[in-house]
């Protein structure tokens, strides 16, 4: 017996003629999230409309469970597979709820009337997506948020084996962006139900998939867990990027320094700069920034926004040899920003280096 | 917060039940309207005995039973299909203006009816009403076969109109081709048969129709369904277990018979099936095709039994076409009900 829910045997996709990515063998297992991350246009969606077949499959086989896809009637498939594209639907004269009932349809008759049954399963789903309060609206009345949920709590009350998403997160503000993809971890977990699907967001990606697949300019480059797949030369390498950076840890892209001498030297510690290299970055001043601890967690921030930073390794005092190192630095920059009111014995040396230069207030800089 | 006003299943089914009785009763009094009405005055002494004891003078009995009746029944049963029609091509494309005339079907229909026409008359045999709906058949047929053929190669549906469109103009100028050619006499019943009525049903007619019709409705009904599935758009059809292509074949088949039987035996009669799904589906407040279907049959039954009334009463003793009079009623309809739309949607 396979266990896993979705199992893609040497599928090739593409348009048409054109074979877009070849012999592709994916599994998605019960209660686990499978993500596909990828740069705009490498495929994902042409990938994930394969297995829903939207799209004729250019060769290979996908399963759904122990059966062929491709052999199962319509009706079988829909009962465990069920889908959130990224179509727009326009249904007419039509409440969130009679919406989210459509995915009842392959467990109704041949009229389709729905059972208090059904309507139970319904009503539940809509609670769980936390669309309950608005389902009575007019569908078409509704944003762009509360419709994803409520095409969410329709493909819950289909009550599938296996989900299959693309982008489902794109219209979503932060907050539901976050609830969205809880509720589908829950519903994964809880229901056993295998999830496939593609994120635009690396670190929601990062944090949610159990399971990460890469789809680059050359077909699926990479798969692997997410801590294998999420370091920073890779993602660069699979987006092409050129310019910024991209912490791996917090999943958070950065931009490129400002380039040229550094014109202020900010002394930071505890977050406290973070505020400080974002505003001189905004306004195109070239900084350096010290002495930072390599486990602060400004320090990342520091080292892609600034034109240099002068570190220490964690938990040691600062060092002399650091301490010379950074008190050049500050010469040459003259002015000094210091973020810190408070010094421990780990960092007594930066109150040192602040006497160095000329220190400034963040404001006078802008006078 | 915006709700509203009907999502209460009370108030739902007390709109649905208002919607049908309102049809019901309005189908019920323009049948007796129009059995009164008429060139030849009858009184209501006169029908009431006619219809319930059958007693009564000849000629009077003559224009009620192979006259009038057959003609209500025309126009309630094809126009209740041709609304049907319209209702299933505007699901098939997602579009409130889709109907016969957009795929071609309707000109298909004309153009082969109107080469059989010029060819039986040319060599002086007679047109018997089975070869005419078996041209408006052959035609609807031929015209789907392009758009089937169009649809099987490109899975768009712009495309599919653009293809019925072109489809359409290059029908109809064949067809102005043809008639330039022809005779005059046979011009003069071509042209009356493309203005379009109800008038000249014999009882055999309304057994043909009736028949293809209802059948049409049945099989319709049966897909309510799928239809309702289909609204949300073909992805999610799909996904919920439609199966696609052999739905929208379906889809097609139904709304080109229903078309291709009522352009037989009426001609081309426009608007109705554009027009009255909007203003039932207003009135039902819904889209769900369950109510849709028998909404829009029984209405497109009373709207052209309203519209055949003016057709024969207006200007009485002249009759004025069918297609002007729904014309004349359904286009404004439409245009009203699109800027309310619209409206709604900013």
């Amino acid at each position: 017996m396979r266990e896993d829910c979705l199992y893609t045997e040497n599928m090739t996709v593409g348009y048409g003629k054109e074979p877009l990515i070849q012999d592709i063998s994916l599994q998605v297992k019960p209660g686990k999230i499978l993500t596909l991350i990828g740069p705009n246009g490498s495929g994902k969606s042409t990938i994930l409309k394969s297995v829903i077949r939207q799209l004729k499959l250019m060769g290979g086989k996908v399963w759904l469970g122990e059966e062929d896809l491709q052999k199962m009637s319509s009706g079988e498939r829909a009962r465990r597979m069920a889908v959130l594209m990224t179509d727009r639907i326009r249904p007419e004269l039509m409440t969130g709820r009679e919406v989210a009932a459509y995915g009842r349809y392959p467990h109704t008759g041949p009229m389709g009337f729905l059972s208090s049954e059904d309507w139970k399963k319904v009503d539940e789903a809509l609670k769980l997506t936390g669309a309950e309060q608005f389902s009575q609206q007019l569908f078409s009345a509704l944003s762009d948020g509360q419709r994803q949920r409520i095409m969410l709590a329709r493909a819950v009350c289909q009550e599938p084996q296996v989900m299959v998403l693309d982008e489902p997160t794109s219209y979503l503000d932060i907050r539901y962006k976050l609830e969205f993809l809880s509720i589908l971890k829950r519903l994964a977990r809880e229901k056993k139900m295998g999830v496939f699907m593609s994120l635009h967001e690396l670190d929601l990606a990062q944090r949610i998939s159990d399971y990460v697949v890469c789809v680059g300019e050359k077909g699926i480059e990479r798969m692997g867990r997410p801590e294998e797949i999420f370091t920073w030369e890779y993602i660069k390498t699979l987006y092409g990027i050129q310019e910024g950076s991209y912490d791996p840890e917090t999943g958070s892209a950065e931009m490129e320094p400002v380039k040229g001498e550094p014109q202020v030297f900010v002394i930071g510690g505890n977050g406290r700069g973070i505020p400080v290299y974002r505003r001189l970055w905004r306004e195109g001043i070239p900084f350096a920034a010290g002495i930072l601890h390599e486990n602060d967690r400004e320090y990342p921030v520091a080292r892609a926004l600034a034109v240099q930073v002068i570190s220490e390794k964690a938990f040691w005092p600062i060092q002399e040899e650091t301490f010379c190192q950074a008190a050049a630095l500050v010469k040459t920059c003259q002015k000094v920003i210091c973020c810190l009111s408070q010094f421990g014995p780990m960092n007594e040396k930066n109150q040192e280096l602040a006497g160095e230069g000329r220190l400034i207030s963040l404001s006078d800089l802008f006078l | 917060m915006k709700t509203w006003p009907f999502c209460s299943a009370w108030n739902k089914r007390g709109r649905y039940f208002l919607t049908f009785t309102l049809l019901a009763g309005g189908m019920g009094i323009l049948f007796f309207v129009n059995l009164l009405s008429g060139s030849v005055d009858l009184t209501w002494n006169q029908v009431f005995s006619l219809l319930l004891k059958g007693e009564g003078e000849e000629t009077a009995r003559r224009i009620l039973w192979d006259i009038r009746i057959p003609r209500i029944l025309a126009a309630a049963v094809l126009g209740g299909g041709l609304s049907v029609s319209g209702f299933l091509l505007q699901t098939f494309f997602a579009n409130p203006i889709a109907g016969p005339y957009v795929l071609g079907i309707s000109s298909g229909a004309k153009l082969v009816v109107a080469l059989m026409l010029i060819f039986f008359l040319g060599q002086g045999i007679p047109v018997t009403w089975a070869v005419m709906i078996g041209g408006a058949f052959l035609g609807s047929m031929i015209s789907m076969g392009f758009v089937l053929l169009a649809s099987s190669r490109v899975n768009s549906m712009s495309v599919l109109v653009v293809c019925g469109i072109m489809l359409g103009y290059i029908c109809s100028a064949v067809t102005d081709f043809v008639i330039t050619f022809a005779d005059d006499a046979n011009i003069v019943d071509l042209h009356n048969w493309s203005m379009g009525s109800f008038s000249g049903m014999s009882w055999e007619n309304v057994k043909i129709f009736s028949a293809v019709v209802f059948f049409c409705l049945v099989l319709t009904l049966l897909l309510a369904k799928p239809i309702g599935a289909y609204q949300l758009g073909e992805t999610y059809a799909r996904s919920v277990g439609v199966e696609i292509k052999r739905f929208r074949g379906e889809l097609i088949l139904l709304s080109s018979i229903l078309s291709a039987c009522v352009t037989a035996f009426a001609g081309p009669i426009s608007f109705v099936g554009i027009a009255v799904p909007r203003l039932v589906k207003g009135m039902l407040g819904t889209a769900r095709p369950v109510m849709m279907i028998p909404g829009c049959f029984l209405g497109g039954g009373v709207f052209c039994l309203f519209c055949d009334l003016a057709a024969r009463s207006l200007f009485s003793p002249v009759e004025v076409s069918i297609s002007s009079v729904t014309a004349v009623f359904g286009a404004p309809v439409v245009i009203w009900m699109m800027l309310r739309e619209k409206r709604r949607m900013e």
